[in-house]
């Protein structure tokens, strides 16, 4: 333990590995000073294993009707109560955590690398190029994304795939823009200028020199904008345009509850404190990586 | 009144903490002066606490740093147990600071005459009508032509050198006693640095107030006040009369740093190779 | 950067100021602004068409529905002009879009401009309140925390602006139905005006409130109040989150400019420095902030519409998206981006104004 620590947090690392390790280590401390972060890494974290075991942790078969025990009230056996179908809720919403996790996955999968080519490319050539990318991103910017999101879907037709392609074609230019910012910055470092004299190309400049260095704030920028996903997920699916029946999404189960909400409360109550807590947790998260990395 | 008993300003053993996670930062460290109806100048290098001695002088200085001092009186009142409403009533009215840059220092979004009028109304009862009287009339006192047509302009719209003019009508508007001016002609073009200084001599003789000038400027401070207090990491090195700084005589019996100070200038009559730089002694601290 | 100076005896020299020098500077700021909106409205228009034309495997089938007869069927290709090649259909769609000619919803059979002009003051009524919530209370919180950076009002904005920032607009609406209306009884349920009060009001503005006022119907104006409040309520906790977020940003960086610092020297007490010097300064970016708020409130409308039965613009959406009506999705879509596009150039003309440096 003593000679990792050592390793970990010397002044002269011998590596470029050792460095790096290093330098994640001394982020780490930092962030370990922030209770609310760690709260929202622990939200996070309990999300991914939730959703890891969930045929473990969950009592009932997500999809299993019991018409007797319709609309039960919170109890010992049923923790969140029933819905309208005797499905047995808690079962549905830790299932459902896979369901959030897949879509938010998807987008940032398909998000991330897409807003970081545009935007370290329109950053490091510069000239027309970056003038017709940025006013692409301006157009995208200029719509309300949730309702544009809407249209996609309407064009597209509801189902999970189709929301999730609709919220990746709305939210890449934020994650353009942040990308051309630093590539801004960094394009003109010296030490680009170096590797520009040793003959680089302008593929292997943007690839191997600048995406790394947009990398931190675009994580940041990642994590921030995992509720923003969320909540437009969960908006879809209360529409009826994301996740189809009998998929237990927790956006559509605040719809199929909101029927009963001044009698059966529980219906649509707990999937959306399930939905509030984990946009919560990444929020928390995504507000601490921004103090340690020191991203804007 | 007892004006040569009291003096205007009164410092024993100031000292300025600011307590950071690192560790405590000591910007002032045990400061003594006084301060008649003369013109003190205090000179040093940045961070040598000047400008932090004129802050804690005026109870600005922000949330993590503190202010001890053995003794802080203003005309024989002691500034240390006074509420903070009180010492708020003293800025401006009494004591006042002209700041270094007038493009940061002014408001960008008012009138440089309303920012004028409004430190006049703070402190006396006027309404708007005197208020703007006043101002047209200090606007004029520091030397600007069209006072009606400056009263109306923005910060943004008046060159340098009239900023600073501004300032100095601003901060004088209430008549104070004294008048902190903490590198007031640094940011300034060196045509324009003259003018504003004799603007700034002309009335602080002529109102009779003490003057602390705040410089890193040797020459500027030694042709400008009447007693000079040099200043190394927040301790005074020497305090002497503004003549002997010119005098080659009085040099046998200068401070060390001083004397460095002095020798890193460069001089049209006698020009050095190559300027010494400054040596400084951790024992000057001690 | 470059400083003017002027000698003492000398005229003053002023750097710019009123006369034609700012009209030109005005003229040229504006039609810059304008280039930026006509090239991001064109942008907007290919976009929905883009979704009513390209994306659908059959367009028509999309307008006219699936129960369409074959000859309506046919009409309505011929209508779209399906047969010519594509850039002549864009042209065709936005001359279209020009005259106001948005094509006619399948729900309501009406042409969609004339049904976008009846439900918008819903929306419209809805989102002011919201924004006036926002503002009322989220430049307030977002100075205090700004000014007690680190203690309890700053943790308290804080965990406001993340509450705001991590929960579903709708179950906060069904939540507010459920204590404050169902259990509690403080507010009216869902739906604009009760019925029993329907009839007082006779549409003129389209805004409830105003027209009942004007009218003088007192109980339906109290009656709609009692029905707008807890929707706007819900929205505005949004745009209170974004706002005192920002503002709490900007007082922050204003705090620590030096004219700060002088008006203290002056003697100001600290509640003018904090109110008057340093919040007048930070609202010229606030303005933006407040207007781009506006228009995200557009967009929380079509959620929060549904929860309330609030007939918006919002609902039209959502019901037109529910039963495939797609000129009635696209029309709507197409007028919240192009107030989208408006609102942010207000706002960038009001913040001009409201700083003179650019004025």
């Amino acid at each position: 333990m003593g000679n990792w620590t050592a390793y970990l947090t010397t002044d002269a690392p011998a590596s470029r590995r050792q460095a790096r390790l290093g330098q994640a280590w001394r982020q780490w401390l930092t962030l370990k000073q922030n209770p609310l972060a760690i709260a929202g890494l622990v939200i996070v974290m309990s999300l991914l294993l939730i959703a890891a075991f969930a045929p473990f942790i969950a009592p009932f078969d997500p999809l299993a009707q019991n018409l007797d025990q319709r609309l039960m009230p919170p109890s010992a056996v049923n923790l969140f109560g029933t819905d309208s179908l005797g499905r047995d809720i808690f079962s549905r919403i830790v299932y459902g955590a896979r369901v959030t996790l897949f879509i938010v996955l998807l987008v940032v999968v398909s998000v991330g690398p897409l807003g970081l080519l545009i935007g370290a490319t329109s950053g490091y050539l510069g000239g027309w190029v970056d003038r017709a990318l940025m006013r692409l991103t301006d157009v995208f910017l200029a719509f309300p994304r949730l309702v544009l999101a809407l249209a996609f879907v309407a064009a597209l037709g509801p189902g999970l795939e189709n929301a999730v392609i609709a919220i990746a074609f709305t939210a890449w230019p934020p994650y353009a823009r942040v990308a051309r910012a630093e590539t801004l910055v960094i394009r003109n470092a010296d030490y680009i200028a170096a590797v520009r004299l040793q003959g680089a190309s302008a593929w292997r400049i943007v690839l191997r020199h600048i995406i790394p260095m947009c990398l931190p704030s675009l994580i940041v920028r990642t994590t921030l904008d995992m509720a923003g996903i969320i909540l437009t997920a969960a908006g879809l699916g209360f529409l009826g345009l994301g996740a189809q029946p009998p998929m237990p999404e927790w956006g559509a189960m605040i719809s199929a509850g909101r029927e009963q909400i001044f009698d059966q409360w529980w219906v649509a109550t707990f999937p959306g404190l399930a939905i509030c807590v984990v946009a919560l947790g990444f929020n928390l998260l995504g507000d601490g990586l921004r103090d340690v990395m020191d991203a804007k | 009144m007892s004006d040569a008993v009291t003096p205007l300003l009164e410092v024993g053993n100031l000292k300025v903490n600011f307590h950071t996670p690192t560790g405590i930062v000591r910007a002032v460290r045990g400061l003594s002066f006084s301060l008649g109806r003369e013109r003190l100048g205090i000179v040093g290098e940045s961070g040598s606490g000047k400008s932090m001695t004129g802050r804690a002088i005026l109870d600005l200085i922000p949330y993590p740093g503190e202010v001890l001092a053995d003794r802080m009186l203003f005309r024989g009142e002691d500034l240390q147990t006074m509420p903070k409403a009180a010492r708020r009533k003293l800025r401006g009215r009494r004591i006042s600071m002209v700041m270094q840059d007038p493009k940061f220092s002014l408001n960008p979004v008012m009138t440089v005459g309303d920012q004028i009028a409004e430190a006049y109304r703070v402190h006396h009862r006027a309404n708007a009508r005197e208020a703007r009287e006043r101002t047209l009339a200090m606007l004029e006192a520091v030397q600007i032509r069209e006072p009606e047509r400056v009263y109306a302009l923005y910060p943004h719209e008046v060159s340098g050198g009239m900023g600073q003019r501004v300032m100095i009508a601003m901060m004088l508007i209430a008549e104070p006693d004294i008048l902190i001016a903490d590198e007031p002609t640094s940011a300034l073009d060196v045509t324009v640095q003259l003018q504003v200084l004799k603007i700034l001599d002309d009335l602080v003789t002529s109102r009779g107030m003490g003057l602390i000038f705040i410089s890193h400027d040797l020459h500027l401070v030694q042709s400008f006040c009447d007693r000079v207090i040099v200043m190394y990491g927040g301790k005074a090195m020497e305090t002497m009369p503004a003549l002997e700084l010119a005098d080659p005589s009085a040099m046998s019996r200068r401070h060390p740093y001083t004397l460095g100070l002095l020798g890193c200038l460069p001089e049209l009559s006698n020009p050095k190779a190559k300027l010494s730089t400054l040596t400084r002694d951790p024992e000057w601290l001690a | 950067m470059a400083r003017s100076s002027a000698p003492v005896t000398g005229p003053a020299t002023v750097t710019s100021g009123p006369g034609p020098g700012r009209l030109a500077r005005w003229g040229k700021m504006l039609s810059r602004e304008l280039t930026t909106v006509a090239i991001t409205m064109f942008g907007l228009l290919a976009i929905t068409f883009l979704i009513a034309r390209v994306i659908p495997i059959d367009p028509v089938l999309a307008v006219v529905g699936d129960n369409a007869r074959p000859d309506v069927y046919e009409a309505a290709r011929l209508a779209l002009g399906l047969d010519k090649p594509l850039w002549q259909q864009f042209a065709i769609y936005v001359g279209k879009v020009f005259t106001g000619d948005l094509g006619t919803s399948i729900l309501t059979a009406q042409p969609v401009i004339s049904d976008i002009k009846r439900v918008f003051p819903a929306t419209l009524e809805l989102a002011t309140l919201g924004t006036l919530v926002g503002i009322t209370f989220g430049i307030p919180l977002g100075v205090l925390a700004a000014v007690k950076q680190g203690r309890w009002p700053d943790q308290l904005a804080r965990f406001i602006g993340l509450f705001g920032y991590s929960i579903p607009i709708f179950w906060l609406g069904l939540m507010g139905l459920l204590l404050f209306y169902a259990k509690l009884g403080w507010v009216s349920g869902p739906g604009r005006i009760s019925i029993a009060y329907q009839d007082f009001v006779t549409p003129v503005t389209g805004v409830i409130l105003l027209d009942a006022a004007m009218q003088g119907e007192w109980d339906a104006f109290w009656n709609a109040l009692s029905h707008l409040v807890l929707p706007s309520a819900v929205l505005g906790m949004f745009s209170l989150a974004y706002i005192s977020r920002m503002t709490r940003s900007f007082m922050i960086a204003e705090l620590q400019q030096q004219y700060v610092i002088a008006a203290r020297v002056k003697g100001m007490s600290e509640a003018r420095v904090i109110w008057r010097h340093a919040l007048r300064n930070a609202l010229v970016p606030l303005t933006t902030v407040i207007a781009l708020s506006y228009a995200n409130l557009l967009e929380g409308s079509v959620l929060t519409e549904t929860i309330f039965a609030w007939p918006g613009l919002g609902r039209y959406i959502t019901n037109g998206l529910l039963n495939a009506d797609m000129n009635a999705v696209l029309g709507g879509t197409l007028v919240v981006g192009a107030i989208f596009i408006g609102v942010n150039l207000f706002a960038d003309i009001l913040g001009r104004i409201f700083d003179p440096r650019t004025r």
